[in-house]
């Protein structure tokens, strides 16, 4: 399509890096760094999911954590189902499939998306931060003392899900398949950028009054969007559920949000990898900091703030230089 | 015959002289608790009474601290690391019930030993129970079901009880009213929450004789504050958990008369409490809470099983733990067919120390050998 | 449910949404002259806790530790101010929720490295203890009937500073248009640091208040923070009016839905479920409000610059 600039040297690097880093782990027998590998990956496509709404679209949202824990609860509460062949509301019948639990947790994602972007679209700028953050507080506060589900307690998935006849609880397979499904995600995000749909949606960021005079309506396309972004951090959050054998209120919490916006702009808002530049070094820090001092999120924090003061464009951005199109 | 007695001598000088025996050397332990963020000095506590437990053993047992900020995801991540990555034989540490669920259950099916040195939740005395699961602390229903039983036998006809709205929050209540039985009124608060002006007004308007509540945390200090201000006159009860020495410290003279109920009290008079709250005292500059009893406690339970079996031989290692053959600064301590234990709870009333400040005092027991109510359920 | 317990509820409504206008007026003042959203507006109520309790700690007065903790806050207002928020108004929303988001986390660990863990003892003057006889039967602490007076006289203090003096109609200026009053020759930087150390001022001002009925620990700025967001947002960001409403009707909304939810669901509901239930719904309460105000007003129920 066009020859290959820096960013997409950088981009390619990175996921060389992503996929080799947990082959050689799992040659030198360190599962713990393989499993490592796929938090990353599965927060990066959380990012991801984030970034199209938030970096494409210019809709900031500080709620995408309330998504992110609907994929979780969907992989938790089939998952519990399964395990002990009850009803979710007495009719439908639990599954330990990946691909239902996948499905079922997008569409649950976007459904919720749908309702919540029809309010919260409406409003623009700090009001649609804040309604956004009201729903996940909301749904947030509901699954903290709603019992049949655990509460804040969480859910246990005592066997991780399966995908056709793949062995799921070997560290590398499930790596594979969250890495495949963060291509997949980077993939649809580069298709719906290329497309007339992405055009309209760069314009309704960038100018939405002559979109609409150009005859396009300007609030269909955010709403798609929107839902769209929603779906993908929701299959994020079903993985992160497998990934961890559990599900709990603290993947909903407002604190989650921020940290997915922060890896959003750490990495570079609206770069297509960016995301997963910066789930990598987030995940990085969060783990090895944290090894030093007990007060490792002092220094996270300072680390973020210089980050946000003298590398604009997030770490991407530091690498490439600005985007061709800004 | 003479043969076996000098073989059992040196099994037990062995078993005295701990840096002989190789499973210290050899044993790493993990432990994951909360060091940073709101109620980190539960963690810290923790971790200080269990290290001073290690450190006067004298045994080079090594000991790996990570901080899980409180959040169960980093949890879940930092046993990974422990597991895989240290490859540790034990792990501990954990203060909070979810993050206990989070990462426990997965742990012990794998075959590692944890010891619980705070949480408590019933999953984890019941149904999800497990050989290498030990709980050293309580039941998470223990302190209330005992209150639960204080209060009634003290005659009190009309407790009004309030309890945050999450899981351990119900389990306190049901905990207090399978013990008291039905009560005036109850309140669910929101988990966090930071002004009660609401609630005392209610319980001020009710009927009520007392109040019991279970408000961990920061939520404690404040409705304790409020409460003393509201001036309402009825007596306070509840679990240790609002009343530690380090909340004490917080709340003031509010809680001047409050009785708690506990496990532990550091003027409990037997001699590993009085030599275990010396040495927190001269090491720490501060007086230990009932979490670094539990931490003190722990450690030492370990260290009395690592000095028959090591970890790697699990089935001795485990017998070796259950037997509980240590000093407990709670006086006697023994595990349960669940793992957990069966213990007296004491009541500890709130004085005003020597120096003017409000301080613990222990005043009776509040219910004697309490077993927690989910053992039926664990089929072990 | 006789009529004085109603009032009293109303009262400690009141009483909530007054401070919660003390915080939320900084927030929504900061955003309306500077464009600015502050995360870290929690973390200066925080500040202004810890340093009133041990300013009240060392001396043994009340009084000068909350004068300490408003002025402490003020100045550390004004320090972030200099060093890294003015960095961040030409910037758009995104930078500025990742910069405050960070200086979240320098504060409260910061705080935690310097103060200790443990929470810390701040306690009622003597003289504000103890409770008043009310006409309806009500009788109320002194100290909370105080937080309401200070709420009014904030309110009444902001109120002539914006519309009566030299300030306030650079204030109102800003508000409409940032580079003309710059070219009129105001020192804008000036006018900025100042707008925040207010901002700050108010927010050590609430936190040193209400240090007394709370935990004085690490993190006890995030629950206030997110309530004086849904404060500004409801009452239409930027505009003062808005927030003192908002702040109300908040504060009035959480506390009766805390109450009076598990009674009235106990009338359909047996008494466990109507409990859980109905707090359940309570703590959802205030987000609830929030979405269906902006469902029906998109900008809130006072628009600044309408």
């Amino acid at each position: 399509m066009r020859k290959l600039t820096r960013e997409s040297w950088i981009n390619s690097s990175l996921v060389l890096l992503l996929a080799l880093a947990p082959l050689c782990a799992s040659l030198l027998d360190e599962p713990y760094y393989v499993n490592l590998a796929s938090r990353v990956v599965i927060i990066a496509m959380a990012a991801v999911g984030l970034n199209l709404a938030l970096g494409f679209g210019g809709l900031i949202s500080f709620g995408h954590a309330a998504f992110f824990g609907l994929g979780g609860y969907v992989a938790g509460v089939a998952a519990y189902h399964a395990f002990d062949g009850s009803y979710f509301i007495g009719v439908i019948p639990g599954s330990d499939q990946m691909p239902v639990i996948w499905l079922v947790a997008v569409l649950v994602a976007g459904l919720a998306a749908t309702f919540i972007g029809v309010i919260s679209l409406r409003t623009q700028g700090v009001y649609f931060i804040m309604i956004t953050l009201a729903f996940a507080q909301m749904i947030y506060y509901f699954a903290i003392s709603f019992p049949t589900y655990g509460g804040e307690d969480g859910l246990s998935i005592y066997v991780r899900n399966s995908l056709f006849s793949l062995d799921t609880s070997d560290p590398l397979i499930f790596f594979g398949i969250c890495f495949f499904s963060l291509m997949l995600s980077i993939f649809v995000t580069r298709r719906i950028m290329g497309s007339r749909f992405g055009a309209a949606l760069t314009m309704a960021r960038l100018n939405d009054i002559r979109l609409a005079t150009s005859g396009v309506e300007p609030f269909p396309i955010r709403l798609t969007t929107f839902v769209l972004s929603a779906m993908i951090t929701s299959g994020a959050g079903a993985l992160f559920a497998d990934l961890n054998g559990f599900v709990s209120p603290s993947m909903l919490s407002w604190h989650h949000s921020g940290e997915l916006m922060v890896i959003v702009i750490l990495g570079g808002v609206g770069r297509l990898f960016g995301p997963v530049a910066g789930a990598v070094v987030f995940v990085l820090l969060e783990t090895f900091i944290g090894g030093f001092t007990q007060h490792w999120q002092f220094f996270l924090g300072l680390i973020l703030l210089s980050v946000v003061l003298f590398a604009n464009g997030g770490l991407i951005g530091l690498l490439a230089g600005r985007p061709r199109h800004d | 015959m003479k043969k076996f007695v000098s073989a059992g001598a040196f099994a037990l000088m062995a078993a005295t002289s701990m840096t002989a025996l190789p499973a210290f050397a050899e044993t790493k332990v993990g432990m994951i608790t909360t060091l940073s963020g709101g109620g980190s000095h539960l963690g810290i506590d923790v971790r200080d009474g269990f290290m001073l437990a290690i450190e006067q053993s004298k045994s080079d047992v090594e000991v790996i601290i990570r901080d899980d900020a409180r959040k169960p995801e980093l949890a879940k991540s930092l046993a990974n690391e422990m597991l895989q990555k240290e490859k540790v034989d034990i792990l501990t540490g954990i203060i909070w019930s979810n993050l206990a669920m989070a990462v426990i259950p997965e742990v012990v099916r794998g075959g590692t030993v944890y010891l619980s040195p705070n949480a408590g939740p019933s999953a984890l005395a019941g149904k999800l129970c497990n050989e290498n699961y030990f709980n050293v602390a309580w039941q998470n229903n223990n302190l209330h079901e005992a209150m639960g039983a204080y209060m009634k036998k003290e005659g009190l006809k009309a407790p009004f009880i309030v309890a945050p709205n999450y899981p351990a929050g119900v389990d306190a209540l049901t905990g207090f009213k399978s013990y008291f039985g039905e009560v005036e009124g109850e309140l669910f608060t929101k988990l966090g929450q930071t002004d009660y002006a609401a609630e005392i007004a209610q319980i001020k308007a009710s009927k009520a004789d007392s109040v019991f509540f279970f408000l961990p945390g920061g939520m404690g200090i404040s409705f304790m504050k409020q409460y003393g201000g509201a001036e309402v006159g009825l007596p306070v009860f509840g679990p240790a958990f609002s009343f530690d020495e380090v909340i004490l410290g917080a709340v003031g003279d509010a809680a001047i008369g409050v009785k708690n109920t506990s496990q532990w009290a550091y003027d409990m008079d037997n001699a590993a409490n009085v030599a275990f709250v010396k040495s927190f005292k001269e090491k720490y500059g501060r007086t230990p809470t009932l979490y670094a009893s539990q931490g003190f406690d722990t450690a030492n339970l370990m260290l009395s099983a690592l000095a028959k079996a090591a970890p790697s031989d699990a089935e001795a290692f485990r017998a070796a733990m259950k037997a509980a053959e240590f000093e407990s600064v709670r006086g006697a301590f023994k595990f349960g067919s669940n793992n957990h234990p069966i213990q007296n709870i004491y009541i500890r009333e709130v004085v005003a120390g020597a120096d003017g400040k409000p301080t613990n005092k222990l005043a009776g027991i509040a219910i004697e050998n309490l077993q927690d109510a989910y053992v039926s359920e664990c089929k072990m | 449910m006789n009529i004085a317990l109603v009032l009293e509820q109303l009262l400690n409504g009141v009483q909530l949404g007054v401070m919660l206008f003390t915080m939320a007026s900084g927030l929504t003042l900061v955003f309306g002259v500077m464009g600015l959203i502050n995360l870290s507006h929690g973390s200066l109520y925080m500040m202004g806790a810890f340093i009133c309790a041990y300013v009240a700690g060392i001396t043994g007065s009340f009084w000068i530790g909350l004068l300490a903790g408003a002025l402490g806050a003020g100045v550390m207002g004004a320090i972030i101010e200099l060093v890294v928020i003015r960095r961040l108004y030409d910037r758009d929303h995104l930078d500025q929720v990742l910069a405050t988001f960070a200086l979240i986390l320098i504060f409260s660990e910061g705080t935690s490295w310097i103060f200790g863990a443990s929470p810390l003892w701040l306690d009622m003057p003597d003289l504000l203890s103890g409770s008043v006889s009310l006409p309806g039967g009500v009788t109320y602490p002194l100290y909370r009937l105080m937080i309401i007076g200070v709420g009014i006289v904030i309110a009444i203090g902001l109120y002539l500073l914006i519309s009566r003096t030299r300030i306030g109609m650079r204030i109102r200026a800003g508000e409409n248009d940032r580079e003309m009053i710059g070219a009129l020759g105001v020192n804008i930087s000036a006018l900025y640091t100042f707008v925040f150390a207010v901002g700050a001022v108010l927010a050590g001002l609430a936190g040193s208040l209400l240090g007394v009925l709370q935990s004085v620990q690490v993190g006890m700025g995030e629950p206030m923070l997110i309530l004086a967001f849904v404060v500004i947002v409801i009452g239409g960001i930027g505009s003062i009016k808005g927030a003192l409403v908002g702040a109300l009707l908040v504060g009035v909304v959480d506390t009766l839905g805390r109450i009076f939810l598990p009674g009235l669901f106990s009338l359909v509901l047996d008494n466990a479920d109507a409990t859980s239930v109905g707090s359940a719904l309570a703590s959802m309460l205030i987000y609830l409000l929030m979405a269906v105000v902006l469902a029906v007003k998109p900008k809130g129920l006072f628009p600044a610059n309408a």
